[in-house]
């Protein structure tokens, strides 16, 4: 087990990349912590699975360094790294039986037999197939594979760390939610270190103690689950976390106000003066239907997904959530919308400004 | 997956039944025709019963024929698939050259059989041939039209080189269709070469092996042209397979009646064996779709 | 312009796939097929389009029986999961490649793809070849090419789940709007509750290649007529424990109970199950005076940011809650939780629904 350090880190596919847009991954410079669990979220295409293989060795970065501890495993062979991964498909050896694929990592590093069966009888009660362990892999439904897979990737116990590559796709629902609270309790167990790499927010908020947001090969933002929420360092985090995501409006900060439209909308604390293009962001939890005051608001449709009903409608032009509790009655004559003053962020060239006095 | 009603199908299919009932049906009752009765030509037959199947049965010189037909399939499949196999792991992946490699292996296919008999006739000859004469040179007593076990060996040879790249290509096929990610999966379980080709690389390629057996066993259990042009069955009767015993039988010394039958029953026998591997294939695929 | 199904079912080799299934879709409505993974949904859509026949029952349309009728001579569009569009095609040779089979005139042609382009937000892309488009943009293709046909009958099989969460969530709120506009009969599979709810329209929840119910999605949502509708219908799943009527009293076992009153009054008395949804459970201190209360450990707790999810145990039961904020609490501590007795369901042990929570009357 060790702390993985990257450092100046940058990769490009393209041999000789000429500007920064050639760089699948910008340079950056990470830790992750021995022990954490920590969800890299981000849209197809933004780099995480290309940070995610050089960490693993299956990619060898074109800049940069990565350290697994104290240790510089740059130019590494996967093999050499002592980690564990788990894919998005299945990978499971069909010509064996499921305890020969849980005991294959074991085997393979000569481990006592004894040992390995004790340790793959405690995997298989864990992810819930001790009645399967002598059936050959082949025949099992694609849930089962998968769940050997992440066993496959939890039976050894000294690996520096388990990487799981969107690994919840191929799961129906009810099944994710199990599965992503039995990793909970194996992290909890046996305190490896855990990326999970996801484009799925619930997967990744429910999953990690940090969450680290990719967006165009860089990171925009790491912080717990309620840092993401709360206080969106950047507007494409605002929008990818939350469904529906943040709304955002142009707007001037004066002080303790913004200026929406020629409209005064009080702000939480008081800014500094903001360069650049400035907008607010509220998230439609924090909004809220009135009759008087607030912004003009006009709704477009109602929808109700059961927990909560979202209100989806229009503000001077911009497109504009609400969403209110289950049962929550929207009066007909409700014309404007009003937002919570302390749950406003503030943006400028879609970099959150910190309120003067906020601790960083 | 279950099929949609289309009755206008049947007229698009009827060309092809006509063709198949011309090229297979009505040529196979004609064998069954001859093989119950017996003629001294001017086109009158006699009855025979299964008098026919009954001595070939009893020949010896059909089992013999046998005998060398099913050393030979077992030879040359014992060398192609293992080999096929190989030269498959060892071409390149993807790029340049793969796509040479793909080319040159997929050249001995196209030539025609009895054009390889004759590069094969000509190259082993001690005279001319490169092979051959290269052989004698370097103190080899090598004669393939006068020692039966030289002629064994250049027949055998002479298939390899034409067939192994088929199963190469098979084999190719399948390995490019394994994802990359098992691979991946693999380094990181500290696999070894061994255990990456016996428990990913072999039951991933299981279905193309399987199909590329059937093929290999099935051409090399009717070959006719190479080793005739090659050989011509000799030295002796020591290359003459069943193909080539039978052309003998019926062409040579007008036996219709014994060559029908044994006609039949070698069909039989192939029939048989390709079902074997079918239904073998079928519950593979069965025990996979689970 | 309805479709019918009149009492449709379709076993393969002996084994049902499709149980007898009555259903009538209406034109101009959103059709929501509601899970799991071999539930029947696919072998539903295909006895609709006519790519399987019926082994019984009669299928309809307008009124006029279509059983049996090839899926070529129906006026049926199908999109799938995977993003099938002609690779060697530009995007407008795709979206026109169902009109050039009808022997449409170029003009016409070339009117309906810009307008079935513009609706789609393909416009700037149809010079482009499928393969050059982001996967969201692809799937828009195929289902222009599925719209563009004007099908009387649009078959979606699960047509975003291979997107990106946050794309699905978009194309989401999209679809229906596109839909409402067509006057065409939708029919959506999906594995996921939320996206059913999200929808809207009807909602038909299967089970084991049974429709176990059909209705108005948020009907269907909160008025579940049985046990494994409520299951199928329920993500995280609901949370059941067994409870006894008796008299005028509702006991949860432990000491918990509930007077029986309103809807419950009229039940005879014996054993239930009772359900609620795990948004329905509430922390002790955070519900007012009715509720009923339960002592339970924290087994786990996941947080996203604006909710936290407990995975509680109740007298050897695995439940599930979600509550609003953030509340770190102790792994493995007791907690005490409530649920407001509006908010639960009563079954019968056979898995009928026996009593709906009385909030599913005022929403």
């Amino acid at each position: 087990m060790a702390q993985i350090t990257l450092k100046n880190l940058a990769h490009s596919y393209d041999p000789t990349p000429r500007s920064e847009a050639d760089y699948a991954l910008k340079e950056m410079d990470h830790i992750w912590e021995d022990g954490g669990a920590y969800a890299l979220l981000g849209a197809s295409g933004c780099g995480k699975s290309t940070l995610l293989n050089i960490i693993s060795g299956l990619l060898r970065p074109s800049h940069g360094r990565v350290l697994f501890g104290e240790t510089d495993v740059t130019d590494a062979p996967t093999a050499a790294r002592n980690i564990a991964q788990v894919f998005q498909f299945p990978v499971v050896y069909d010509t064996m039986t499921v305890r020969e694929n849980l005991a294959f990592p074991l085997r393979n590093r000569k481990m006592d037999p004894g040992y390995i069966k004790a340790r793959v009888d405690q995997i298989a009660a864990m992810i819930g197939l001790e009645a399967e362990l002598s059936r050959k892999a082949r025949g099992l439904t694609a849930d089962a594979k998968q769940k050997i897979s992440l066993g496959r990737g939890m039976v050894r116990e000294d690996v520096n760390a388990i990487l799981f590559d969107e690994p919840l796709t191929v799961i129906d629902p009810h099944m994710k939610f199990e599965l992503r609270t039995q990793l909970k309790s194996l992290h909890r167990e046996f305190g490896h270190t855990m990326i999970y790499v996801t484009h799925d927010q619930t997967e990744a908020l429910t999953f990690a103690d940090k969450v680290v947001v990719m967006h165009d090969g860089r990171v925009v933002q790491m912080g717990t689950p309620e840092e993401l929420f709360e206080r969106p360092a950047h507007s494409f985090v605002g929008y990818f976390i939350g469904s529906p995501g943040m709304n955002f409006f142009e707007a001037e900060i004066a002080g303790a106000h913004a200026i929406v439209n020629g409209v005064e909308v009080p702000l939480g604390a008081t800014h500094g003066p903001v360069p650049g293009r400035t907008r607010i962001g509220i998230r439609p939890e924090f909004c809220v239907l009135d009759r008087a005051g607030g912004l003009p608001f006009q709704i477009r449709r109602i929808e109700d997904v059961g927990r909560h009903r979202i209100i989806r409608g229009e503000v001077m032009g911009t497109e504009v959530n609400i969403t209110v509790p289950e049962g929550t009655e929207i009066a007909a004559d409700a014309t404007r919308i009003l937002f919570a003053p302390e749950k406003i962020n503030v943006y400028a060239d879609d970099w959150r400004v910190a309120p003067l006095g906020e601790e960083m | 997956m279950d099929k949609t009603l289309n009755n206008k199908a049947w007229f698009l299919v009827a060309p092809v039944l006509v063709l198949v009932a011309f090229s297979a049906v009505v040529p196979l009752m004609t064998v069954v025709n001859y093989s119950v009765q017996d003629t001294f030509g001017n086109n009158q037959f006699f009855w025979a019963g299964l008098d026919w199947f009954d001595q070939m049965l009893h020949s010896e010189r059909m089992w013999a024929a046998l005998g060398r037909q099913a050393i030979f399939s077992a030879i040359i499949l014992a060398i192609e698939v293992p080999l096929g196999i190989f030269v498959a792991l060892n071409m390149p992946k993807k790029g340049f050259w793969a796509s040479v490699c793909l080319v040159l292996m997929a050249l001995p296919l196209l030539i025609p059989f009895n054009v390889v008999g004759t590069i094969w006739q000509i190259f082993g000859r001690v005279d001319i041939g490169l092979l051959g004469y290269a052989l004698a040179k370097l103190g080899i007593g090598y004669n393939y039209t006068a020692n039966a076990f030289d002629a064994w060996v250049t027949v055998v040879v002479m298939d390899v080189w034409h067939w192994t790249s088929l199963v190469a290509l098979l084999a190719y096929a399948g390995l490019q269709s394994i994802p990359e990610a098992y691979y991946q999966a693999a380094k990181i379980d500290q696999a070894s070469r061994w255990s990456v080709f016996r428990y990913i690389e072999l039951p991933k390629m299981q279905g193309v092996l399987l199909i590329a057996v059937l093929l290999r066993f099935m051409d090399s259990f009717m070959i006719y042209t190479e080793p005739f042009v090659l050989t011509g069955g000799g030295p002796g009767n020591s290359t003459t397979f069943l193909s080539i015993d039978l052309v003998k039988m019926a062409i040579g010394q007008f036996d219709l009646g014994p060559a029908a039958a044994f006609s039949l029953m070698y069909f039989l026998v192939i029939l048989a064996i390709s079902w074997v591997f079918y239904t073998v294939m079928v519950n593979l695929d069965k025990a996979e779709g689970k | 312009m309805t479709l019918e199904l009149k009492g449709v079912s379709r076993s393969v080799g002996g084994r049902m796939h499709i149980h007898p299934t009555t259903l009538t879709l209406q034109k101009g409505t959103m059709n929501v097929l509601l899970g799991p993974t071999l539930a029947g949904k696919t072998s539903l859509m295909r006895l609709m389009a006519g790519l399987d026949e019926p082994t019984a029952g009669r299928i309809c349309w307008e009124g006029a029986d279509v059983t049996g009728l090839r899926v070529q001579d129906r006026r049926v569009a199908m999109v799938y999961q995977q993003f099938i569009n002609y690779p060697a095609m530009s995007v407008y040779d795709n979206i026109a490649s169902p009109l050039k089979l009808m022997g449409l005139a170029r003009p016409e042609i070339d009117r309906r793809v810009r307008e079935t382009a513009e609706m789609m937000q393909l416009s700037p892309m149809l010079g482009r070849k499928p393969l050059e488009l982001s996967g969201g943009q692809q799937q828009r293709c195929a289902l222009a090419r599925a719209l563009v046909k004007r099908a009387g009958l649009v078959l979606l099989d699960e047509p975003l789940a291979n997107l990106d969460y946050k794309l699905r969530e978009e194309l989401r709120v999209e679809i229906p709007k596109i839909f409402e506009a067509s006057g065409a009969i939708f029919v959506y599979a999906t594995t996921e509750p939320e996206e059913a709810l999200l929808l809207g329209g009807n909602t038909a929840t299967l089970w084991e290649g049974r429709v176990t119910q059909f209705g108005p999605t948020a009907q269907v949502y909160r008025k579940p007529a049985d046990i494994v509708t409520a299951r199928v219908f329920s993500d995280p799943p609901m949370n059941f424990i067994k409870v006894e009527k008796r008299g005028r009293r509702l006991s949860f076992g432990q000491g918990a109970n509930l007077p029986a009153d309103g809807a419950l009054a009229d039940l005879s008395d014996g054993r239930y199950l009772a359900g609620f949804r795990p948004n329905h459970i509430a922390l002790a201190g955070h519900h007012n005076g009715t509720a009923v209360e339960f002592d339970c450990e924290l087994s786990g707790m996941e947080i996203t940011g604006s909710e936290t999810f407990l995975h509680l145990q109740h007298a050897g039961q695995k439940w599930v809650g979600l509550v609003h904020g953030v509340h770190r609490l102790a792994h493995g501590s007791r907690q005490t939780v409530a649920v407001d007795p509006s908010f639960i369901y009563l079954f019968t042990e056979a898995g009928q629904l026996a009593a709906p929570a009385s909030y599913a009357f005022a929403a």
